[in-house]
């Protein structure tokens, strides 16, 4: 019982550095677009700042029973992709969660919490809506094919779907990270997270100056506080995720926080520099060389 | 809200509208909110001063305005202002300039589409007593007859450097917690929908819509 009170609070405190960081580096990547743009930008806080405003809010509308789960189920995706990724490897603060198959959970959980927007989006009644959750669930399936490919190369490799034991095969140097050991895999997850991280070009779900921000278009107040929320933490979830699986996961906090600022920064630098794709064109690029390489590596780690 | 207030206080006719459609609308008055604890307001206030949220809606020519305030020469956002496209999440409602009547009825709409606590700002001279367009046939001459206005910044046009002292002005007043324009609305709500209907004659939309 102990125990279980003591993951508990471990679990909360893991989340709450998460959540924190993944605000950070969100407000962080806010400043890098902004210095691209020849601006200053807003203070590296202003992301807390605007889910403690808009949850203060006096007033909040529901739309239907589907519009209040969706945040709920947007945020238990963030938490539930969280909670089974070693957030740093071998820590019992932050160890997080583990069992034989959760790469399998953690995956459906990516693409869980957006499935839950759609159907709570999609409810609001909001056109911009509609047309943002119908972007979004393709470019999704779209990019899940490449890192499917990416993660079934990575458990050939290894023989395992335990997130923990594929960090416990990396250690030792940077030459045991999959980053040397299976690049093409690397690069195929990587082209992904780009994918994942919605930022330019890729930005066609909350696509601004389009269809001004796509699904969250009618969230306001709490719900848009929770789906803020879940932004950082989703954010920093997707990151530790991909440095726990390519890149020799983290043995204490100064490493997690340089290897996911440096993930992130890749996703900011290319978001700073590229215009957006349209949908289609987003989506042929998925299914096109990304794809193409995925087969690659599975064959090339399965038969070679 | 609270639906036993909603209940017990006298509900809306929304004579405008079709009887197939009073269904569909909101039929119950804005309320006033008392503020929380002491402490707790003056915390929550200093996060709305640095966090507004100005709903990007160009209302009249003073919208212009807005747009330096953007981009790398004068970079509103360092400000914690951001502009957004939808009336749920905004929290400042910038009337640029001159209000015709056309505008007004989407003005009123999406101020009170909006969520409390919500802050108006009236744009140059016009929005104080119709500057150049006193006497046209098409345009309100005093905006606080209609809307409860918190910041006024007078000029035609004002420079983005006035604009960004009114915000400041604004900020200060949020965090003293002096201006609640979403209250003075709910309280004085006859006497502004007496007001705003006598401008607006095909008043074909509900008479409150969240």
């Amino acid at each position: 019982m102990v125990g279980l009170i003591i993951k508990i609070i471990y679990a909360f405190i893991s989340l709450s550095v998460a959540t924190i960081w993944g605000l950070l580096l969100g407000g962080i990547a806010m400043k890098v677009v902004a210095r691209a743009h020849g601006r200053f930008g807003p203070p590296v806080w202003q992301p807390i700042l605007d889910i403690i405003k808009n949850n203060a809010r006096r007033t909040s509308i529901s739309h239907g029973i589907m519009y209040f789960l969706g945040p709920v189920f947007r945020m238990a995706g963030g938490m539930g992709t969280f909670l089974f990724i070693p957030f740093i490897f071998g820590s019992s603060v932050f160890g997080n969660f583990s069992f034989a198959g959760d790469l399998f959970l953690v995956m459906y959980f990516i693409f869980f919490g957006q499935l839950g927007m759609a159907l709570g989006a999609g409810e609001s009644g909001h056109p911009y809506s509609a047309i943002g959750v119908a972007r979004g669930l393709s470019q999704m399936t779209a990019f899940e094919l490449p890192f499917a490919l990416s993660i079934i190369s990575l458990v050939i490799q290894y023989g395992t779907l335990n997130i923990t034991d594929i960090v416990a095969a990396q250690q030792g140097g940077i030459l045991n990270w999959t980053l040397i050991t299976n690049p093409l895999a690397t690069i195929v997850a990587l082209i992904s997270l780009q994918g994942m991280n919605m930022h330019n070009p890729f930005s066609i779900v909350i696509a601004p100056q389009e269809i001004p921000i796509g699904p969250p278009t009618e969230y306001h107040s709490n719900f848009l506080g929770l789906l803020q929320t879940n932004r950082g933490l989703f954010n920093i979830a997707k990151l530790a995720l991909f440095m726990n699986l390519y890149f020799g996961g983290a043995t204490n906090l100064s490493i997690m926080i340089l290897k996911t600022f440096l993930l992130y920064m890749i996703t900011v630098i290319i978001g700073a520099s590229f215009p957006r794709f349209r949908t289609e064109q987003s989506i042929r690029f998925f299914l096109g060389v990304p794809t193409i390489l995925g087969i690659l590596a599975v064959i090339i780690v399965a038969y070679l | 809200m609270d639906n036993k207030d909603i209940k017990t206080k006298p509900k809306l006719a929304n004579d405008g509208l079709a009887e197939h459609e009073k269904a569909l609308f909101c039929d119950a008055r804005p309320q006033s909110y008392k503020p929380l604890g002491k402490y707790v307001e003056k915390f929550l206030n200093w996060a709305r001063a640095n966090s507004l949220w100005i709903l990007g809606y160009g209302t009249g020519c003073g919208a212009i305005e807005l747009r330096p305030l953007m981009t790398a020469r004068f970079d509103m956002f360092r400000w914690g202002l951001a502009p957004r496209p939808t009336p749920r999440q905004a929290g400042v409602f910038v009337i640029g300039g001159y209000m015709s009547v056309k505008t007004l009825k989407r003005v009123i709409r999406s101020y009170e589409q909006m969520q409390g606590p919500k802050f108006v700002i009236g744009l140059g001279s016009c929005t104080i007593n119709g500057g150049m367009y006193w006497d046209s046939y098409n345009t309100i001459n005093r905006l606080d007859h209609y809307l409860p206005v918190d910041i006024y910044i007078t000029g035609c046009m004002p420079r983005p450097e006035a604009l960004i002292a009114g915000f400041n002005k604004l900020k200060e007043l949020i965090k003293e917690g002096k201006i609640d324009g979403q209250n003075e609305y709910a309280n004085n709500f006859d006497w502004y929908k007496a007001n705003q209907k006598k401008i607006v004659k095909d008043w074909n939309m509900p008479d409150y819509n969240w």
